[in-house]
């Protein structure tokens, strides 16, 4: 699962004599001219993620050409997207899906588009693009390594500018070859709208089937864009509320194995589990710490739910954060770690508080009318994301302050925010009315641009992680 | 705010065929009886239900194995007070017999809030089980949030159902 970054390299994509590529065979590339496209791999039925934009008036409109990466030499590979040439087309797939799918651009390609030849990358043909009336160019190469590995560059030019703005390789094991292309879409993203990168990371969630009574709720991961999906537990004890530590290595999680709602912390390396704590009270609502140090809980003793925090090493002592008559129940740490935000229905209604790290200083900012729930700190640090409940259940974010109320979304039931690692883009779960099927979406901050991500099964209590190094 | 609903037995009666199919698909333990007609609907099924068991528990309760909320409420009025006390009697008159109380909140409330709130209002009930003189250690609590609803409508009349604890025996 390591991905090598080969931008700091010195001769970085040097096609003639790349610095890291100095054990391949081949130190001089020996462009291959593809005589005729090369066919489109399967990599569209591995669930990458479709969907509309419901208002894209508000974005700039970059004309954005994604060429087919070229390859040196077209080669098997042991990836899932056939040959070195194949792999090429599914990795621009990959980013055409990444850059269109957030809202932000209208990329074109790489179909229908001339596919560069390998000498080309470096070199791109800007008259072709200029009539074609491509404002940006990417492309990008891949490279088989001796030992199986792959290297994959990629470029971004300025059409009108003729001139390339940046570029970037990665060196990748055969799995994680999408992980490449997130990075390349990551890297325009990130050129080009100045934001923080978001594409290469993960999303925990719980997949819902069966009728409403009788709901089947399975832990399930997958990459951004919905690929590499994965479910990690049978269905057998209904499962909620996941949240992936920071560097990805565990998945909290609350599950009714032996009939009580407890918090596990699951292992992804070897897909073991155990208790945050020792008791058999009920906890719930478990989140990280920004460093993984402490996991935050909420536990009920005689009914009355209190916040409490725990070394994430496990056998520690916890620490009770709060002590009110009312349930305080969730929490999310402010990204220095320093002050938690958690809702409390201590005024008579659920609200929401912040307090600092160590539970002092509690006082409540949501002070707008109706019921606040779930707020989340954005990766940011500027806003809260929650959930407002006046009448309908719909998503908002507010200052930490409690200033600034925003709607970002007007359904029936939203819920649940959970943010881009960049703290540009919130995912949330949607309920039908009647039915209780549920669904996962994303919105940005505009609230203009919102789109469901495509699932296997029903979804609900998505839970984004951090960009990944 | 809302109407409350304290005719437990006509639960699954008033939630359409489709709540009734899901009904007869769950655990028919936690299921009142049809509150007329119990003993002669089928003398045969009569005579297999033991005294104890929570069959008979579900028989003699008629519906009052379940207390019902209002919206974020977690409070014993005195129709609760009334069930809760044909509990404890066939509680004390088994005194060998554990029970749980299941906590339940209505789908309009966000997910980790509601699995408090159904824990509150499971201890509510146990709590007033224990003050009738049925001993702590008999009774556990569990709360199942929203994840469970028996009644399936998004209306206030199919959430009033589901604001509830019901207590279970154990057999």
């Amino acid at each position: 699962m390591t991905i090598r970054n080969l931008l700091l390299a010195a001769t970085a994509l040097a096609l003639g004599g790349p610095a890291w590529a100095q054990s391949a065979p081949t130190i001089t590339p020996q462009p291959v001219v593809p005589t005729a496209p090369a066919p489109a791999p399967a990599v569209d039925d591995d669930g990458g993620l479709s969907g509309t934009v419901s208002d894209e008036a508000a974005w700039q409109d970059l004309g954005i050409a994604i060429t087919a990466f070229a390859t040196d030499q077209d080669l098997p590979t042991q990836t899932n997207a056939g040959t070195t040439a194949s792999l090429g087309r599914a990795l621009s797939d990959v980013i055409s899906g990444d850059l269109r799918n957030n809202g932000l651009f209208k990329p074109s390609g790489p179909s229908g588009l001339p596919q560069p030849a390998y000498p080309q990358v470096q070199s791109p043909d800007y008259p072709v693009w200029s009539a074609r009336s491509a404002e940006m160019l990417v492309q990008g190469y891949v490279r088989q390594n001796t030992d199986g590995t792959l290297t994959i560059g990629c470029y971004l030019y300025d059409v009108q500018l003729k001139q390339q703005l940046v570029k970037g390789g990665w060196q990748v094991g055969p799995a994680d070859w999408r992980r490449a292309a997130h990075k390349c879409s990551d890297m325009v993203y990130s050129r080009l709208s100045g934001e923080s990168p978001f594409f290469d990371s993960k999303i925990a969630y719980i997949a819902e089937t069966g009728p409403k009574n009788r709901r089947m709720k399975r832990l399930a991961i997958m990459d951004s864009d919905g690929a590499n999906h994965r479910y990690l537990t049978s269905g057998q004890a209904t499962a909620l509320t996941p949240r992936y530590s920071p560097d990805y290595k565990q998945i909290l999680y609350l599950s009714y194995l032996n009939g009580n709602p407890r918090i596990y912390v699951y292992d992804l390396s070897t897909n073991q589990q155990r208790l945050i704590t020792a008791n058999s009270y009920p906890t719930f609502a478990p989140r990280w710490s920004p460093d993984g140090k402490w996991i935050l809980y909420s536990m009920a003793i005689a009914g009355n739910t209190d916040i409490y925090k725990i070394s994430s090493a496990g056998g520690g002592t916890p620490v009770k954060l709060t002590d009110s008559p009312g349930l305080d129940v969730g929490g999310s740490f402010s990204p220095d770690g320093s002050k938690i935000v958690f809702e409390s229905d201590r005024s008579g209604s659920q609200q929401v508080y912040v307090m600092n790290a160590d539970g002092s200083d509690q006082k409540r900012i949501s002070f707008f009318g109706g019921r606040a729930a779930t707020p989340e700190w954005s990766p940011r640090g500027d806003q809260i994301a929650f959930t407002h409940i006046a009448g309908n259940l719909r998503v908002g974010v507010m200052s930490p302050g409690g200033g600034s109320m925003r709607h970002l979304t007007d359904s029936w039931q939203d819920e649940a925010p959970t943010w881009a690692p960049n703290g540009r883009i919130i995912q949330f779960f949607r309920t039908e009315k009647n039915s209780g099927k549920t669904s996962i979406w994303q919105v940005d901050l505009t609230g203009r641009n919102e789109r469901r991500l495509q699932t296997p099964a029903d979804a609900s209590d998505p839970a984004w992680g951090p960009i990944q190094p | 705010m809302i109407g409350r609903t304290k005719t437990g037995a006509a639960v699954c009666l008033l939630a359409g065929s489709l709540a009734m199919a899901a009904c007869a698909s769950k655990a028919p333990k936690q299921l009142p009886p049809e509150p007329t007609g119990v003993a002669t609907q089928t003398d045969d099924g009569a005579n297999r239900i033991i005294p104890g068991s929570q069959a008979d528990f579900v028989q003699q309760m008629a519906g009052q194995d379940t207390i019902y909320f209002d919206t974020d409420k977690y409070n014993i009025d005195s129709v609760d007070a009334a069930a809760l006390q044909t509990q404890a009697q066939w509680l004390m008159k088994y005194p060998a017999k554990r029970a749980t109380v299941e906590g339940h909140a209505d789908e309009r409330g966000t997910r980790d809030y509601n699995l408090a709130l159904g824990e509150r209002r499971a201890n509510s009930a146990k709590n007033y089980l224990v003050s009738l003189g049925v001993d702590a250690s008999r009774v556990t609590t569990v709360s199942y949030g929203k994840e469970r609803p028996i009644a399936l409508g998004s209306d206030e009349e199919s959430w009033a159902k589901n604001r509830r604890a019901v207590t279970v025996t154990i057999d």
